[in-house]
């Protein structure tokens, strides 16, 4: 509840602070803002709140996932000094929406209302339309900004028209209602219910980007710049899968068969169509892009398996994935700096040949995150694979478990390509220079993703 | 306590080698690795021959911290089937560091590192009390030595390599579906940590045909290509070929041991059912890649294909044996592990020693080695005669403990697994005729003779070779309490 209004507060204050000649204020202050927001999310620890009129719940889970949303974004931010530097970009603007787009973002993880999780995502969303379009001389951010407008804006649609079917069956928004109702009706809620519930997930499930509504993703990741496509697939997918987890554990955990077999489904064909077409890519950054699809997919086995294990996996998994994320972004803007392609940054593997000669540290962070990813030991990715697995094993689902273990072969292959690059092939590569400050945060997510390799139960007590 | 060393000591050492860098790289890794040899020498010497397991420690990994049992345990001893292993990995670490003297490989301090780090991990795994803890250093292994293959390799390193690391990878995704599965069928009674994945848990359990059934193949699937078996062979030859010789000797001869370790520690005790309704199936392909593996050897011009194929034959054997579910089979694949992982690593150096003087690994353009090189012939001699398993050297025990393990099980299979012994003296002793003897040619003339640390590298094989063969009771007392202990609990 904090964060939320000291956020929305730092935005503005943003705003005003890029009146101010020197723009070197804002990347420190924007950090400061969001280092109080984490501190100030942890005083409500263990007093559980509802807020608003029972439109907002403040719970341990709630505050553990807003953290892993503010640390997500601290990296990010702290990763975007190039903003001073580049001539025509609005930084203020940038971090006040980045700023805002949290706000949302919390909002989607700890709502009790259905009003309140749409607010939410919109506010999440046009913030990343905005973000994405950014790079205004770019045609491939223009055209990625209005398909993710387009799209977002029909799947906010369905999802709202989800939310007036489910209030038509129950004559309710908040959660707890919900609950009650389907409780109540003894398994035979009324059709609306159901028809509202899938007309929700489609529209959250687009905003995961799961197959069948991956397709706007590719395409966005790889048209917004490098930067605001490493926020998108970690912040915007936390909180998407936490609002999931809160939807479908709080009010419709009654009717776990009837939406069980949907996202069973859904995840088979997140998981093929992710981890298959990232086989074939040619373009990190849009390997990265399928990547995070197929991330959608193994997430979403822990929610097809929704029990005691769930919880843990979905927490543990969004932490490791986006350490992971984080860092190859992290990568990438600084080896794609170094190389052009007929004037854009290049952004194939091909830009990665030999990176470990020159540049022993940055290609060490990337494996790290590379083999973090494909869920190898050692890594904190393991564990997040081993827990979504093990919640699997829990409910019996072995099949798409044999599918997930398939998929994740297939996951190395396309992961280790880049590391093949970078240590066994040769390439002109320079010694590239990286500020110090831009270093520790790599260094920080890498050492974080090892230390979880090596004691998953860090955290443990936390959820 | 002694156990935690022997995992640490080898990775602290790596990380030593990465912080100090420099010349001194090989030497720091020389000393650490004999230190280490140091460690399992006490441990063989000290070891009591009973079934118990030694040496350990227990501690809560992902369990609630201070409980005693049950969740995820960070846990390792040393019992009698591990023990050989151990200090087969003890003894050719630092063997394999010294073959590289004469060699000088760029950056030396990643490559002594990546040495040392895997030798930390196969420690583990041979060492391991907790199923994914197994599980853990069994994939940790692979890593750094597809970083010494890919990185050092030869000219088509890049794809052959990578299809190993994968190959390897998506056979043990299988084995973890298992382990999770396990775990999760275990019953502790503590509410904090319902489940445990120790080992000896897994062996407790009493799980349906077909439960046994799906376990035993995803269990096979990750050893078959681990060590490898017929048909999960394929990348094996070109792996050795391609790979730089330190990087195949930890391949050949420790890490394809883990495949075996794997079916005698997890496999046989936790599907018994499953093992009684596949076993045979199993045996038949290990059969098929001894004679397979050896004939295609006998025809094989390049001399380090010539000792993969054969590597792959003999591995056979071991598993043949192993299934076949009898103590001499079982008794003797550990022996064999042993004498194999001894001889293969002479082979592969004696094989290194010649390319690297002749710059040519086609065997019908050597000959008449011998003239020059009165040492290395009989070092290369003794190898030999343990690799064909000739009495009183050490292949003959295993070799002929692991056929009477196959005969007691089927005669027919034994007989076939027989031939191994017959073909394999063909290609050893045409590959020795062809390099050793005959007229000397171009790249032969002027043949350096072994000096220094190559002696060095073979004198205590040679020892090894002899020591085992004649008095093999010395290592098969150690691991008999174990193995029977092991075999009565699988019937």
């Amino acid at each position: 509840m904090l964060p939320i209004v000291l956020l929305s507060i730092f935005g503005i204050a943003l705003l005003f602070l890029g009146f101010l000649k020197s723009k070197t204020i804002l990347l420190p202050a924007t950090l400061l803002f969001l280092l109080i927001a984490l501190g100030a999310s942890f005083l409500e620890w263990n007093k559980s709140y509802l807020y608003f009129g029972d439109m907002l719940l403040v719970s341990n889970l709630a505050i553990v996932f807003t953290a892993i949303v503010l640390v997500s974004a601290f990296m990010v931010v702290a990763l975007s000094g190039d903003f001073l530097e580049d001539e025509m970009a609005q930084p203020a603007e940038y971090y006040a929406l980045l700023l805002f787009s949290i706000v949302g973002a919390i909002m989607m993880i700890g709502y009790e209302n259905l009003i309140m999780l749409f607010v939410g995502v919109e506010i999440l969303s046009v913030s990343m339309y905005v973000l994405t379009g950014s790079d205004k001389r770019n045609l491939r951010s223009n055209e990625a900004a209005l398909k993710y407008f387009l799209m977002g804006a029909f799947a906010t649609g369905i999802m709202l028209f989800g939310m007036a079917l489910l209030y038509g069956a129950v004559g309710s928004f908040t959660l707890m209602d919900i609950k009650g109702y389907v409780l109540l009706s003894h398994g035979q809620p009324s059709l609306l219910l159901y028809v509202g519930l899938l007309m929700v997930l489609i529209g959250m499930l687009f905003k995961v980007s799961a197959a069948p509504f991956h397709f706007w993703t590719p395409d966005v990741y790889e048209g917004a710049p490098t930067l605001f496509t490493a926020f998108m697939s970690t912040v915007v997918k936390t909180a998407g899968f936490a609002a999931l987890l809160q939807l479908l554990s709080v009010a419709f955990s009654a009717i776990y068969g009837f939406w069980w077999a949907v996202l069973a489904a859904i995840t088979a064909l997140t998981l093929l169509a992710g981890n298959l077409t990232a086989a074939y890519q040619n373009s990190f950054k849009r390997m990265m892009a399928y990547s995070s699809i197929s991330h959608a997919g193994y997430l979403l086995i822990g929610l097809a398996a929704l029990g005691q294990q769930s919880r843990q996996a979905l927490v543990f998994y969004s932490l490791a994935y986006s350490l992971a994320t984080i860092s190859a972004f992290g990568i990438l803007l600084l080896v794609a700096k170094q190389k052009t392609n007929d004037g854009r940054p290049d952004e194939s593997y091909a830009a990665f040949n030999g990176l470990a000669r020159q540049n022993p540290l940055l290609a060490f962070i990337l494996a790290v995150s590379m083999l973090s990813l494909a869920g190898i030991p050692l890594t904190a990715g393991f564990w997040g694979k081993f827990m979504v697995f093990s919640a699997a094993i829990d409910k019996g689902m072995v099949w798409i478990l044999v599918l997930a273990v398939l998929m994740s072969a297939v996951g190395i292959y396309y992961y280790f390509r880049v590391v093949i690059a970078m240590y066994f092939r040769d390439g002109a590569s320079e010694r590239i220079h990286v500020a110090p400050f831009y270093r520790f945060v790599l260094i920080t997510a890498t050492v974080l993703t090892i230390v979880l390799g090596f004691i998953p139960g860090l955290f443990q007590g936390l959820v | 306590m002694l156990t935690l060393i022997l995992l640490l000591f080898p990775a602290l050492a790596a990380a030593l080698i990465l912080a100090v860098r420099g010349q001194q790289s090989k030497q720091i890794a020389l000393i650490a690795a004999l230190v280490e040899l140091g460690l399992a020498g006490y441990v063989f010497f000290t070891f009591v021959p009973d079934a118990n397991a030694q040496f350990g420690f227990n501690y809560p990994w992902l369990a609630p911290a201070g409980s005693k049992v049950g969740g995820i345990r960070f846990s390792a001893a040393i019992d009698g089937i591990s023990l050989l292993l151990v200090v087969l990995t003890g003894l050719l670490a630092p063997l394999i560091v010294l073959s590289t003297f004469r060699h000088t490989y760029t950056r030396p301090a990643s490559f002594y590192a990546l040495i040392l780090f895997m030798e930390a991990a196969l420690m583990g795994v041979f060492t391991a009390q907790d199923g994914f803890l197994f599980y853990f250093f069994f994939e940790a292994a692979l890593i750094p030595v597809y970083f010494l293959a890919a990185q050092w390799g030869g000219e088509n390193r890049i794809p052959v390599t990578f299809k190993f690391f994968l190959y390897t990878i998506f056979g043990s995704l299988f084995m973890l579906v298992a382990l999770v599965y396990l775990y999760y069928q275990t019953q502790t009674g503590n509410v904090l940590a319902p489940h445990s994945s120790a080992i000896a848990d897994f062996y407790k359990l009493s799980l349906s045909p077909t439960a046994q059934t799906w376990i035993f193949w995803a269990f096979f699937i990750a050893f078959a290509i681990k060590m490898p078996v017929f048909p999960f062979h394929t990348w094996q030859p070109d792996t050795y070929v391609e790979s730089p010789t330190p990087a195949t000797m930890l391949l050949a001869g420790i890490m394809l041991k883990m495949g075996v370790y794997g079916v005698i520690r997890l496999l046989l005790p936790i599907v018994p059912g499953g093992v009684e309704l596949w076993g045979t199936t199993a045996i038949v392909l290990a059969v098929i890649g001894i004679v397979y593996g050896a004939i295609i050897a006998i025809r094989q011009r390049d001399i380090k294909r010539l000792i993969a194929y054969s590597s792959f034959s003999h591995v056979g054997l071991m598993a043949a044996g192993v299934f076949s579910l009898t103590t001499a089979g079982v008794q003797g694949a550990l022996i064999q592990m042993l004498a194999h992982g001894i001889n293969v690593v002479g082979m592969f150096f004696v094989a290194d020693i010649i390319t690297s003087r002749t710059n040519t690994r086609l065997i019908d353009q050597m000959g008449g080695i011998t003239r020059y090189t009165p040492k290395l012939t009989v070092y290369f001699m003794i190898l030999l005669l343990g690799s064909v398993a000739l009495p009183l050297t050490n292949g003959f025990v295993g070799e002929f403990l692991l056929l009477e393990g196959v005969f007691e099980y089927n005669n027919v299979l034994g007989a076939v697994a027989g031939l191994t012994i017959i073909l394999g003296a063909v290609y050893m002793l045409r590959l020795f005729q062809k390099t050793m003897f005959g007229k000397v040619t171009d790249v032969t003339e002027g043949f350096h003779d072994v000096s220094g640390s190559e002696s060095w590298v073979f004198i205590p094989l040679c020892f090894m070779v002899f020591w085992i063969g004649m008095v093999p009771n010395s290592f098969l007392k150690l691991t008999g309490p174990a193995v029977d202990n092991l075999l009565q609990f699988v019937k």
